[in-house]
């Protein structure tokens, strides 16, 4: 199956879904197979784990935001669940 | 051998040989228009700063004049001045003499107006581009390249292709012992304890994150509610989630080298390896300032697209999607919008490579055909 999502860096817990991902699609891509829970719009994240309340959120291998609340594996990261990360 | 270059009296390596005739003040600029028009081969610069500025403003046209002037890539400079003016034709030469680069100087006061000096200029230009034409290129290391890298307007894409595709390109470069200038503190409002971390020592770490704080005040304090243009709802609907992650797309393409040394805007960097340059995020302040820093090629990811170049250093514009690349044919050098497929980023940064080294020996960028050619001298403080 094609990749829909691309992982920027290794070391990132999200990546970029390159066109839309519907809930209960494959999200390919990343590390390992997972399922999309929720719908992923174009060019937003996915989550690759589950994030606790508080961790950060790596892309291009840095923590850019910190989880607002638990985020599942395959779920959307945006603005809804995302804070700002303290000192950036 | 990395690739083949014109050799210079103090040190640096040229990836062109240009003759430049260049204003030292606006009012000069008529003349050097005149040269131009009369000899197309020479590149002229000219711009609205050398008089009228407060002593801050003085400072660094005067710098970022005499970068330009003893860039590698210039052969040689005809400088013209008016004779009234701050930034003097005669003072600015020398300073250009300094670097070892062949200049001579023309003030229209003293030479009986703008015909006797255009005519007296395209005399003095045409022997330097005689002198130039006998220069040949030699072999010379990558060591030897300083590339500036550039972003234009952000897109969804910016950061997943173009910006990518370059931050491989520096991390490649700075591996093969070059230099390269990551510029725009504008943006990288939201990165600071990022690029703070990654300097060389807590000292240097320090000067960043004051610099990018100062820059977003600045920002707040003159744009008022147009900085929260810096984050729109257009990038959010995008994806990015704040102004963080914007930023991180645009320094990406810095790559993920230590920074070495954090320079003013134009200043030569004097260290190898990554270095960030105080620049605006406009386009055209911001090549000029990594241009008098030393850079002899700029890679420009252009967000939207943009025809922009400048006179004296190849600019290779990177698309960062299949439409701008098509809608801009004529004015792209490479069309990043692969990556956002899945493309592998090494193949790409492999040809990005290549073209880097053709367009150092001598292939025109598609600025340099179109003769995209502009300068724009940053300024803090008003005209008096």
């Amino acid at each position: 199956m094609e990749n829909n999502v691309i992982l920027i860096h290794p070391g990132d817990n999200v990546a970029v879904a390159v066109r839309p991902i519907q809930a209960g699609e494959p999200v390919v891509g990343g590390r390992e197979a997972i399922v999309a829970v929720g719908d992923i719009p174009q060019y937003h994240k996915v989550s690759l784990s589950a994030l606790r309340q508080g961790a950060p959120v790596i892309k291009y291998g840095e923590a850019i935001a910190v989880a607002k609340a638990p985020i599942m594996t395959g779920e959307w990261v945006h603005t809804h669940n995302l804070e700002e990360r303290a000192g950036s | 051998m990395d690739f083949s270059g014109f050799r210079r009296k103090d040190g640096t390596w040229g990836v062109r040989n240009h003759v430049v005739v260049m204003s030292s003040v606006s009012c000069a600029n008529g003349v050097v228009r005149a040269i131009g028009r009369a000899l197309p081969e020479v590149k002229t610069i000219t711009h609205t700063e050398g008089c009228g500025r407060a002593l801050d403003d003085v400072e660094v046209a005067q710098r970022t004049l005499v970068g330009m002037g003893n860039h590698p890539n210039v052969a040689a400079v005809l400088v013209v001045g008016l004779g009234c003016e701050v930034i003097k034709a005669d003072a600015l030469a020398a300073r250009v003499a300094d670097g070892e680069t062949p200049v001579e100087h023309l003030v229209i006061q003293a030479t009986g107006g703008s015909v006797r000096s255009t005519t007296a200029g395209i005399r003095i230009a045409e022997r330097m581009l005689a002198r130039a034409q006998s220069q040949k290129r030699e072999p010379c290391p990558w060591e030897a390249l300083t590339v500036g890298m550039e972003c234009g307007g952000s897109d969804a894409l910016s950061g997943i292709t173009a910006n990518r595709l370059v931050g491989a390109v520096s991390d490649w470069l700075v591996q093969q012992g070059a230099t390269v200038i990551l510029s725009e503190t504008t943006e990288m409002i939201g990165t600071e304890t990022i690029l703070a971390n990654r300097a060389d020592d807590p000292a240097l770490g320090h000067r960043i994150f004051e610099l990018i704080q100062m820059q977003r005040q600045k920002t707040e304090q003159f744009m008022g509610e147009l900085a929260g243009l810096v984050i729109s709802p257009g990038n959010m609907e995008g994806g990015l989630s704040n102004i963080s992650e914007k930023s991180m797309g645009c320094i990406v393409k810095g790559g993920t080298t230590p920074i070495r040394e954090l320079v003013a805007y134009g200043a030569r960097p004097s260290k190898k390896g990554l270095v960030l340059m105080d620049t605006p995020g406009s386009d055209i302040f911001s090549l000029t300032g990594m241009a008098a820093g030393g850079a002899q090629v700029m890679l420009f990811t252009t967000g939207r697209g943009t025809p922009a170049g400048f006179p004296t250093v190849p600019v290779i514009k990177i698309a960062s999607n299949d439409g701008v690349y098509e809608a801009m044919r004529d004015d792209m050098d490479v069309n990043a919008g692969m990556l956002a497929q899945g493309a592998p980023l090494d193949e790409a940064r492999d040809d990005l490579v290549t073209l880097i080294r053709q367009v150092a020996e001598g292939r025109p960028t598609k600025a340099e055909i179109n003769r995209q050619e502009m300068v724009a001298i940053q300024t803090t403080g008003p005209a008096f």
